[in-house]
């Protein structure tokens, strides 16, 4: 009764996939350029600069990426722009993306020891170059595992895109079911991409977990 | 002229007063140990000689340079104030050498073939040349300590402020760092000195400062001090050694 043959599913998948790659590296590398800056708002000296990136934070975190995704698309619609799907989705997740990592990053620079502050500071070096020197070069490498943790949240984040309409792996997903009438194989399907590009992501946040642990013991 | 001046100074945290009122003169090459119970503002003191903490009141001169709190004056300040901490607080990120250069190529802004001469001076006055590769996390916490104090003498500092330096150390590594200490004092280095190695203060410093309760109770030569205690409460600090 079909005329779609599993190939046609898995390779009408595959196609809208291919979206799903595109808006989690948009999401994730926009949202650790805006996360980079806010970090240096956060941490840095001036008071509105870090209260700004505070309040940011907790607005993102604190509201359902779905409720932001809606805000994105139908929220600017009313002021009259006219925002396509994807452009909605990217805005919504490199936003949201920002604030987690920024989240993360605060904690590792915060997990840098209070005597390296100490000993830069008495050894006369000023905020920036303790920064430049000291800090961040630590702080970055206990942020790598759950940065490329976090990436995983991204991939999936995006799936709720396919609620504005945006045409990724989940609304493919809808779309071909629809026409085949065979949810089990085509969700099936789904899951199995998802799964082959957030597993080696996870997999590999554990090593590198593991492999920088055992780096900071003994080089 | 005195090296370092403090001048009534007051310090509290919130309503803890922790400081209230202290006065000592250093003089250049002077050898200071302060010994007094735990929580008495030993490290305190070392803290803010070093502008690591702000003081409510009085003053504090380094060469005849007051310690303001602004960034300019701190940093001028430090340059001429080394610190060695408890803890080492040796840069697990760079090697040995690196830890000793690192501070002279940012601060200083001096070359890097420089910096690595006087780096390798440094070690070696410690004893540690040969371990200029290494990463600190390969080495014992003697070592570390001693790398510790290469790296703020690299900085040529006038004088220096130890915070229990041995406190960390397992007791059969006491002995490499104060050797290190000892050799410094006979060179003339001035040395302030939080410690409870009462037998190295007897034998090294010029003056022994007894704190109690945020005050300089008694201070003296070491033999006066030791043998001959004029208050109740440093009798019974030296009793309950
Ligand atoms: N950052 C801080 N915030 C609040 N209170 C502090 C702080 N640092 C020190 N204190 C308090 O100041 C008092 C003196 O502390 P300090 O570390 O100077 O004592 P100490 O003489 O060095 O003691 P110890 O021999 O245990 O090292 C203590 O009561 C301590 O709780
Ligand atoms: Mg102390």
């Amino acid at each position: 009764m079909s005329d779609f043959s599993t190939w046609d599913i898995l390779r009408n998948l595959l196609l809208a996939a291919r979206w799903t790659v595109v808006l989690s590296l948009v999401s994730f590398i926009g949202g650790g350029l805006l996360g980079t800056l806010l970090l240096f708002m956060r941490i840095g000296k001036v008071s509105a600069a870090r209260a700004f990136a505070r309040y940011y934070v907790e607005l993102f975190q604190g509201t359902p990426l779905l409720m932001q995704l809606f805000l994105a698309f139908f929220g600017l619609g009313l002021f009259g722009v006219d925002v396509p799907a994807w452009l909605a989705a990217g805005l919504a997740l490199v936003c949201w993306s920002a604030a987690f990592l920024m989240e993360i990053w605060r904690g590792c620079v915060d997990a840098v020891a209070k005597g390296q502050w100490e000993a830069s500071a008495s050894l006369g070096m000023g905020y920036l170059q303790q920064m430049r020197h000291i800090i961040l070069p630590q702080a970055i490498r206990i942020a790598v595992p759950p940065t490329v943790g976090f990436s995983v949240q991204v991939v999936k984040g995006t799936a709720l895109t396919s609620i504005i309409g945006f045409v990724e792996l989940s609304k493919a997903g809808t779309i071909v079911t629809n026409a085949t009438f065979q949810p089990f194989t085509v969700y099936g399907f789904v899951a199995l991409i998802y799964f082959a590009l957030c597993w080696p992501l996870s997999k590999s946040a554990q090593v590198l977990e593991r492999k920088l642990n055992v780096a900071h013991r003994n080089h | 002229m005195s090296l370092i001046e403090i001048t009534e100074v007051r310090k509290a945290f919130g309503d803890n007063e922790v400081l209230k009122g202290i006065n000592l003169d250093v003089q250049p090459g002077e050898v200071i140990a302060i010994i007094g119970k735990s929580g008495s503002g030993k490290s305190t003191l070392l803290r803010c000689i070093n502008g690591l903490e702000t003081i409510n009141a009085g003053s504090i001169a380094v060469a005849g340079a007051q310690l303001l709190p602004d960034e300019l004056h701190l940093r001028a300040l430090r340059l001429k104030v080394g610190m060695i901490f408890q803890q080492f607080n040796l840069f697990p990120h760079l090697t040995v050498g690196g830890n000793v250069m690192v501070s002279q190529t940012v601060v200083k802004k001096t070359g890097k073939a420089e910096a690595e001469t006087m780096a390798r001076k440094m070690l070696d006055r410690v004893g540690l040349g040969h371990k200029f590769d290494a990463y600190p996390d390969e080495l014992s916490g003697g070592q570390q300590q001693r790398v510790a104090i290469a790296r703020a003498l690299a900085m040529e500092p006038i004088a220096l402020l130890c915070d229990e330096i041995t406190s960390a150390l397992d007791p059969e590594l006491v002995q490499e760092v104060l050797a290190v200490v000892r050799e410094l004092a006979a060179e003339g280095m001035t040395l302030i000195m939080v410690t409870h190695e009462m037998k190295f203060a007897r034998d090294v410093c010029s003056r022994v400062v007894f704190m109690h309760q945020g005050r300089v109770h008694e201070i003296g030569p070491p033999e006066e001090v030791f043998s001959n205690p004029q208050t109740a409460e440093l009798k019974q600090f030296l009793g309950m050694l």
